[in-house]
């Protein structure tokens, strides 16, 4: 199926991301939808979350206010400071802390404000969360335990405001990484990680969340975690991303439509454990494959991919895989532009891959 | 109350702050440049496992006048950020120092440019305090080439080396186990130094600040941490979010002093007495009770956590530049249009030198690549196909 969702507004330098899927840009249904934005999504599976399991906490730097992106607007006068709190200013000790409430059965829903600031955290995570079933033989776990972060560029981040470090996550067993890439998607899986009993990181794509709008269901509804989706169908090639950076993709596959290559386009949704199988089919389809991410190309999460789908479609692969990411310096400040894998350097990829 | 003596004595030689500006002539009703004044602080200190320093501060008209035009450039700087900031010429996170400039220049009348000085995201001022310039400073912001980091850090990464300021950084509290290794570099090197470590009320929670607390106890290093208490965490009040939210006590075994951070001759008094005992002693901490104005970056308000009346009641009653001009009109050391004149002068440097920034270009775009690894030890960087190698990194 495809998402339908409108960025509205965006101010532009190089590489503008706006978005128009044909003949529907213009018009935006207004009447009797329930047309949400990113964060109001996510406030929204927060409260369900709350709501439904009344040992379930969310907490982290500043959350009581309503947060500095809002996804917990009017939690803590709903459920009261007993359930919602904010923590002084220690992601080691956040992190730490929700993994102690959450090995009491609790479902500890922590926030760091920016997932440039995890790395404190990243040793509890790391060693103490992703390790805590396995180690104590089953007899404990942090299954209960969701970490909700801001992740990726909005623009003029900077180097501390923009990073994505969903790779570092993925090397870790026993822990899930999902990012959703619209407010539909992210409510059914922020629900589905509160709920499954992994402790899983939860990126959010900053840039989208006011500017990502959709008809999200009021209800409370979860999608499945580890099953990856094919937004777009082709023929010539398949294009693999997550999270914001899938606009930018399906950009790219517009315009390369129109040049006459059909491009096959897969949200990953879930990182770890990904769904190996539905990348595979498609490959085993279209026979080249793109991976397109925000972090740094040494070393990122598509070189998994990469690795992977070679080992499974050596014989059926047209072309080598190809990466575009974001180079390999830390992420500027003025040069954002030149870093990002926008459409135009996607398009060059699709068109030297389909052409080798 | 203050008093007044007549010395004939030379001052100590302090702020350095005249450099960036241009000199100006100025007309004293009485009292001569370097003549010693000894004024009381607005509340006498409070330590912890120390004895406080005297409330009397030595001072001399020069360093009052030093101190007014000191930070009426910060605060204009300040304010005229926030305009660029809004007319979307300074991009990314902006924050505003306006309302502490009191320790910035308090601090730099107490030390010289061999001290070494550490500090977090909100820099602008005590880059300025260090002798960085106008230009330099509206250059880093705006991401120009002649910015203080040549365009590439921004507002949350000014350095300066000539002046031992070490920056600048953006993650809270990894700036305090720095400071303390510069102090050991310091102590190694028998300078007579010492390091200035400032973080905010905020990071005193995070754990960094203990482990390097107990390290530089532990080796007697000179290093003054100074925790710059504006009482909110961004959006969390101090007390909301620390037990205990007397800062300077929570080293412990490391000795500490409560400091009017509006008050910039405490701010100099407490200075100066924590080098001589750093030298001499080891680590000590100065928590500066100050207040920041604007919210906790350009895209935060400062309104929701906090009621606009105490701000306002803040800004009539402890402004430090307000304090400075009573004491300087107080004791006849200058005429309230000759502040007024100074003031005007300093608005239209700090827009001469947005005018001059303006006109500064953009780094190259080759510049995305230079300083990720020394020159010549760099990575390779291929085109969209992956064939060709576009870029050595350099």
């Amino acid at each position: 199926m495809s998402t339908i969702f409108r960025v509205l507004g965006r101010r532009v330098s190089i590489g503008k991301r706006s978005f128009s899927t044909s003949g529907e840009a213009e018009k935006l249904p207004r009447e009797g939808k329930n047309l949400v934005n990113l964060f109001t999504a996510i406030n929204q599976a927060l409260h369900i979350a709350l709501e439904t399991d009344p040992r379930a906490y969310v907490f982290g730097e500043d959350v009581s206010f309503g947060g500095v992106f809002r996804c917990t607007t009017g939690l803590a006068d709903r459920f009261g400071r007993d359930r919602v709190f904010n923590t002084p200013l220690c992601e080691q000790g956040i992190a730490g802390f929700a993994i102690g409430l959450a090995a009491m059965d609790n479902r500890a829903i922590a926030e760091i404000q920016f997932a440039d600031y995890i790395y404190p955290a990243f040793d509890q995570i790391v060693n103490e969360a992703a390790k805590f079933r396995y180690r104590s033989g089953n007899q404990f776990n942090c299954g209960g335990l969701t970490i909700r972060s801001p992740y990726g560029a909005v623009g003029h981040g900077g180097h501390y405001h923009s990073q994505s470090p969903e790779s570092f996550f993925c090397h870790v067993p026993g822990l899930k990484v999902v990012i959703p890439r619209s407010p539909r998607q992210a409510k059914g899986l922020l629900l589905a990680s509160i709920r499954d009993p992994n402790p899983v990181i939860f990126f959010e794509p900053k840039w989208l969340y006011r500017l990502a709008v959709e008809e999200v269901p009021e209800e409370d509804y979860m999608l499945p975690l580890s099953e990856a989706e094919v937004i777009r169908k082709g023929s010539d090639i398949t294009l693999v991303g997550w999270g914001a950076q899938l606009s930018i993709l399906e950009q790219a596959c517009e315009e390369a439509a129109k040049e006459g290559i059909s491009c096959e386009l897969i949200d990953l949704k879930t990182l770890i454990p990904w769904d190996k199988e539905t990348v595979e089919a498609s490959v085993k389809k279209t026979g080249r494959l793109i991976v397109s991410h925000e972090a740094p190309v040494t070393g990122g999460f598509g070189a998994e991919i990469s690795a992977s789908i070679i080992e499974r479609c050596f014989l059926r692969l047209e072309a080598p895989v190809a990466r575009i990411c974001g180079l390999d310096t830390p992420f500027p400040l003025v040069f954002e532009p030149f870093y990002m894998p926008t459409k135009n350097k996607i398009l060059d990829a699709i068109r030297a891959t389909v052409n080798y | 109350m203050a008093l007044l003596r007549r010395f004939v004595s030379s001052s100590p030689s302090t702020s350095t702050l005249l450099r960036s500006v241009s000199h100006c002539p100025r007309f004293f009703s009485s009292a001569s440049e370097d003549q010693t004044l000894i004024i009381e602080t607005s509340v006498p200190f409070t330590g912890h496992k120390i004895e406080t320093p005297s409330r009397s501060v030595e001072t001399t008209p020069k360093e009052l006048l030093s101190f007014f035009r000191g930070m009426s450039l910060m605060r204009r700087m300040e304010i005229a950020a926030d305009s660029l900031y809004k007319a979307k010429l300074i991009r990314g996170f902006c924050h505003l120092y306006d309302g502490q400039e009191a320790v910035a220049v308090g601090m730099e009348a107490a030390i010289t440019k061999k001290d070494s000085i550490i500090t977090a995201y909100r820099d602008h001022c005590i880059f300025i305090g260090r002798g960085g310039t106008l230009v330099e400073a509206f250059a880093e912001l705006m991401g120009r080439t002649a910015g203080c980091s040549n365009g590439k850090g921004g507002s949350m990464h000014f350095y300066k080396k000539d002046a031992r300021f070490y920056g600048g950084h953006g993650i809270v509290g990894a700036q305090i186990p720095l400071g303390c290794g510069l102090a050991f570099a310091q102590k190694y090197s028998k300078e007579d130094t010492v390091n200035f470590t400032l973080y905010g009320d905020g990071a005193a929670n995070q754990g960094q600040l203990f482990e390097a607390l107990n390290m530089s106890a532990l080796w007697d290093l000179p290093v003054i941490l100074v925790c710059e208490n504006n009482h909110y965490g961004m959006g969390t009040a101090e007390w909301k979010a620390s037990k205990s939210p007397a800062y300077y006590k929570r080293g412990d075994y490391v000795p500490g002093l409560k400091v009017d951070g509006m008050d910039a001759l405490a701010v100099k008094q407490a200075c100066r007495f924590a080098k001589q005992h750093a030298l001499a002693n080891g680590p000590i901490i100065l928590e500066m009770d100050t207040y920041r104005y604007h919210g906790h970056s350009m895209s935060d308000p400062g309104s929701t956590y906090r009621t606009r009346d105490e701000i306002s009641g803040i800004r009539q009653e402890r402004d430090p530049i307000e304090r400075v001009r009573k004491l300087i009109l107080s004791h006849d050391l200058a005429s309230a249009s000759e502040l007024k004149d100074m003031e005007k002068e300093i608005r239209k440097e700090v827009d001469d030198a947005i005018a001059k920034a303006k006109e500064i270009p953009m780094p190259d775009p080759s510049e995305l690549f230079t300083n990720v690894y020394v020159k010549g030890y760099g990575v390779e960087s291929f085109g969209a196909d992956r064939k060709e190698v576009r870029a050595i990194l350099p």
